[in-house]
């Protein structure tokens, strides 16, 4: 069976995708601005990445998910050498006794939306339309492969000295582990491919078409400015949760993630009332006058009144004026066994699953 | 204290004389091609209605939008390139990335990256190679460039190997001038490349215009310092904006937004500056400007230094007015033929000027006020346009008062964006006002681990101090420091306590230093 291709992604079309994926990023992820300029050094003025529908692939034709791991503020300072993906995509072969035929994206929010572009223009593969957490979360078990029973093992990681690992572990939850501790030797970020899997495999848990939605959010937020938050919600069944000023931001950092709240004080149709959001890399829960409105697995997304733009949990701050955006998760986290992996409970929080 | 504040704009030049808090004169002139004879025109006239004398004066303090305006038009930027210590590490990201086609010609685009660079904690993620460094360096002068910017991985965290290099290439290439990233920009290598490589391009004109204002300066008898003012509202010694013009770049928009604020006595409000052929809105707080949060575009290209935020359009009392079935106003604009060629001062060019004039909202000109057909329908694509930049400079539905500065403010209606309009005394002197009550700061931005010997408290402390010593080495008196801004975010996605704390601290000026 040959794959049939969906679209073609260009410079043009990535930005698109970049957009998209910011939104996606559910105020965490990373910024994708430095991975889309990745790709465009990459592709240059002529070249395109084909994305393709998993339903066109063979059965045993495999797959590999490329990601960035560690600090997305290392990525503003330090950048990849460009032979970490070669490395990964040899080392995953070697290891898979299999040529990989297709990248995916394992995380559709934030930097990761871009990352595995580089890899397919890099090695002149197709990208597979779709990803397995359809937003960000700070975790590399927080995917829906995991409710699969797909271990994200054997897994490779290569940094920019030209290091490189590979794990075998008992758990998606001691890879991650693993993983985090030695990204910190390498210096805060690396390159990871893990979750290589068959498109039989991983048919049943991919979330799909999520990077022709990216691409879609991406073209309606270039339709509109500040109104794009309706528009978003419209579309994709979300609800404009709060419309508003930022008039607190606490932080404080805890095991290696940014954890805290932002209260935003109502403007327009929601003055007088105040809403108080929580969040650890990507925004967990929404209570408007202590009435929770969202949380985890569903999106809350900030954007900026003004003009539009996502704002994450590390830009956000005092004054900026701010519409909340809530977008529902894939219907594959609402399961019991998808919230207990990401619902709010793991996260600490003491509210039950409200879904938008 | 009395000081002379001058600001060099697209139409006009400004210059006030100060004593302290107190407006002693000011005075107006076109901006003359040469710069300096528009100067010179402006600050005679000041003294002269402050009955100043050159000997009185302690301070000159100048605002220019020379460096801006040549990066616009792609004029005078010496041939650039850019040596990132960075190897093994950077391949899949290089220089110039994003920049608009026509700047990375005008420039050269040329680029080197050698071993160096630090890791996030400061570990090296290779040593500096000595004879490497020397052959990028001459690889850059063989392909044409003149200046030589200079960035480091990691730099903002531990600056030792940017420095090092320096100080190689000024051993053993003396005649070489570089830029280091690590004076200009702040976290986000790209961006900081960016501001270092036009701070680059920028650093022949900068000389020229240091000298060209120095030698002004003895034309009109003044013996005291020459200072410029900066993007963030304090001031740059004259000898470092030869090292350091970029620093210099926006500061028209602040110094009328600190000029308006003080004019009006308020401390918190928006501004809008209408000039000859366009109008800046921002937000003043605490008396100065709100700055940009993440990466600014400046002529098209991603920088990080400090920046107000503003947002600019093409309105301004210039702007040539088209009537009839399709009616706009701007972007297009008469400039500074202001005088000659709007309506109102027998010139053929219908202008906004002429439209307010005939409106009844100004009086001015020579000539009557033409009949303007569908003039409601033309006032009211003007204070659309105003009002739609008013509602995006705001922050919130809070009530503050809209400051109107500068030559164009007459075309403004009283009421914008449901806000009241005031008109401060002066304010079309705003942002000369603005360069004279200038201050000296202090900019630190670092990422620091804490342990058991170092807490947040402690360490905000530590850049606190490390930002006032900068503070006080740029002549800032001592006693008058306070912290402006102060941020503290923890380094998501890691573990052990990585903190990046960015403090700036700002101080009045002390007389009577050298330069």
């Amino acid at each position: 069976m040959t794959s049939q291709v969906k679209f073609n992604v260009d410079t043009k079309a990535l930005g698109r995708i970049a957009q998209g994926g910011a939104v996606l990023g559910a105020g965490g992820g990373g910024n994708p601005y430095v991975g889309r300029l990745m790709v465009q050094q990459m592709l240059g003025d002529d070249k395109t990445v084909p994305v393709i529908d998993i339903d066109t692939m063979g059965d045993d034709e495999l797959i590999l998910p490329i990601a960035m791991m560690g600090a997305p503020v290392v990525m503003i300072e330090k950048f990849p050498s460009g032979n970490e993906i070669p490395n990964l995509v040899n080392m995953i072969e070697r290891l898979m006794q299999k040529k990989v035929s297709a990248i995916l994206c394992i995380e559709a929010g934030g930097l990761n939306s871009t990352i595995p572009f580089i890899a397919a223009a890099q090695m002149g593969l197709p990208i597979v339309d779709g990803d397995a957490m359809g937003r960000a979360f700070p975790e590399l078990q927080m995917v829906t492969f995991t409710l699969g029973g797909i271990n994200a093992t054997p897994m490779a990681m290569f940094d920019d000295k030209g290091n490189g690992a590979t794990f075998d572990t008992v758990s998606n939850q001691w890879t991650e582990k693993l993983a985090r501790a030695l990204t910190i030797e390498m210096g805060g970020s690396a390159m990871v491919g893990l979750y290589a899997v068959t498109a039989k495999q991983c048919r049943e848990y991919l979330i799909r078409d999520s990077l022709s939605m990216a691409h879609e959010i991406g073209e309606i937020m270039e339709n509109h400015g500040g109104d794009v938050t309706d528009a978003l919600a419209k579309r994709f069944g979300g609800a404009h949760l709060f419309q508003g000023r930022v008039r607190d931001v606490e932080r404080r950092n805890e095991t290696g993630f940014s954890k805290g709240t932002v209260t935003l004080e109502g403007t327009g149709d929601f003055r007088n009332s105040e809403a108080v959001l929580s969040f650890q890399n990507e925004f967990l829960a929404a209570e408007v006058d202590g009435k929770t409105v969202a949380t985890t697995p569903d999106l809350i997304t900030l954007l900026d009144a003004n003009i539009g733009e996502p704002v994450t949990t590390d830009m956000v701050k005092y004054g900026l004026s701010v519409n909340v955006l809530g977008l529902p998760c894939d219907p594959i986290w609402r399961s019991e066994k998808g919230l207990e992996l990401v619902g709010p409970k793991y996260f600490g929080l003491d509210v039950p699953y409200t879904p938008i | 204290m009395i000081r002379i504040g001058v600001d060099v704009g697209g139409t006009n030049t400004d210059a006030v004389v100060m004593e302290n808090t107190t407006f002693l004169g000011g005075a107006k002139s076109p901006t003359t091609p040469d710069i300096l004879t528009g100067v010179q025109n402006a600050v005679t006239a000041a003294m002269a209605e402050a009955g100043t004398s050159a000997g009185g004066v302690d301070a000159i303090m100048v605002g220019t939008t020379h460096f801006v305006n040549a990066l616009v038009q792609r004029k005078e930027l010496a041939q650039s390139g850019i040596i990132r210590l960075c190897l093994p590490s950077g391949g899949s990201l290089t220089p110039f990335a994003d920049w608009p086609a026509d700047l990375v010609s005008a420039i050269g685009g040329q680029f080197e990256l050698i071993d160096g660079g630090y890791e996030m904690d400061g570990r090296e993620i290779s040593p500096l190679d000595e004879a490497q460094l020397l052959r990028a360096v001459d690889s850059l002068l063989d392909k044409g460039c003149r200046e030589i910017a200079l960035s480091c991985v990691f730099a903002p965290v531990r600056a030792d190997m940017e420095k090092e290099a320096e100080e190689i290439i000024a051993k053993h290439r003396p005649k070489v001038s570089v830029t280091a990233s690590r004076e200009i920009g702040r976290m986000g290598i790209l961006e900081r490349e960016n501001a270092a490589l036009i701070n680059a391009s920028l650093k022949p004109l900068a000389n020229d215009v240091v000298a060209a204002f120095s030698s002004l300066q003895g034309d009109l008898g003044l013996t005291c310092p020459l200072f410029f003012t900066r993007n963030d509202g304090t001031l740059i010694k004259a000898s470092e904006v030869r090292r350091l013009p970029v620093l210099t770049f926006a500061c028209g928009p602040t110094n009328s937004m600190r000029g308006a604020a003080f004019l009006s006595g308020l401390k918190n409000a928006l501004v809008v500056d209408i000039g000859g052929t366009t109008t800046d809105v921002g937000e003043v707080r605490d008396g100065f400007p709100r700055l940009a949060g993440t990466s600014v575009s400046v002529a098209d290209v991603q920088t990080n230094f400090s920046m107000p935020d503003v947002i600019s359009i093409g309105l301004g009392g210039g702007s040539i007015v088209v009537p009839g079935d399709q009616p706009s106003i701007g972007p297009s604009s008469v400039g500074h033929r202001l005088l000659q060629d709007a309506v109102i001062f027998g010139g053929q060019t219908l202008t906004a000027s002429d439209l307010a004039v005939a409106a009844g909202r100004a009086q001015m000109g020579s000539a009557p006020a033409p009949d303007i057909e569908n003039m409601a329908g033309l006032l009211d694509i003007m204070d659309q346009t105003v009002a739609d930049a008013v509602a995006r400079s705001r922050t919130s539905g809070e009530e503050m008062p809209v400051l109107a500065v500068g030559g164009g403010s007459v075309l403004m209606a009283d009421m914008v964006d449901g806000l009241t309009v005031i008109r401060p005394e002066h304010h079309d002197l705003a942002n000369a006002v603005g360069a004279a009550i200038a201050q000296v700061s202090g900019e630190v931005s670092k990422v620091v681990q804490l342990d058991d010997n170092l807490d947040r408290e402690q360490a905000i402390e530590q850049i606190t101090e490390e930002a006032r010593q900068i503070a006080i080495a740029a002549n800032a008196d001592p006693k008058t420091l306070n912290i402006l801004s102060k941020s503290d975010v923890p380094l998501a996605y890691l573990p052990g306590n990585n903190l990046a704390i960015s403090v700036t601290v700002v101080g009045d000026l002390n007389t009577g230093v050298s330069q």
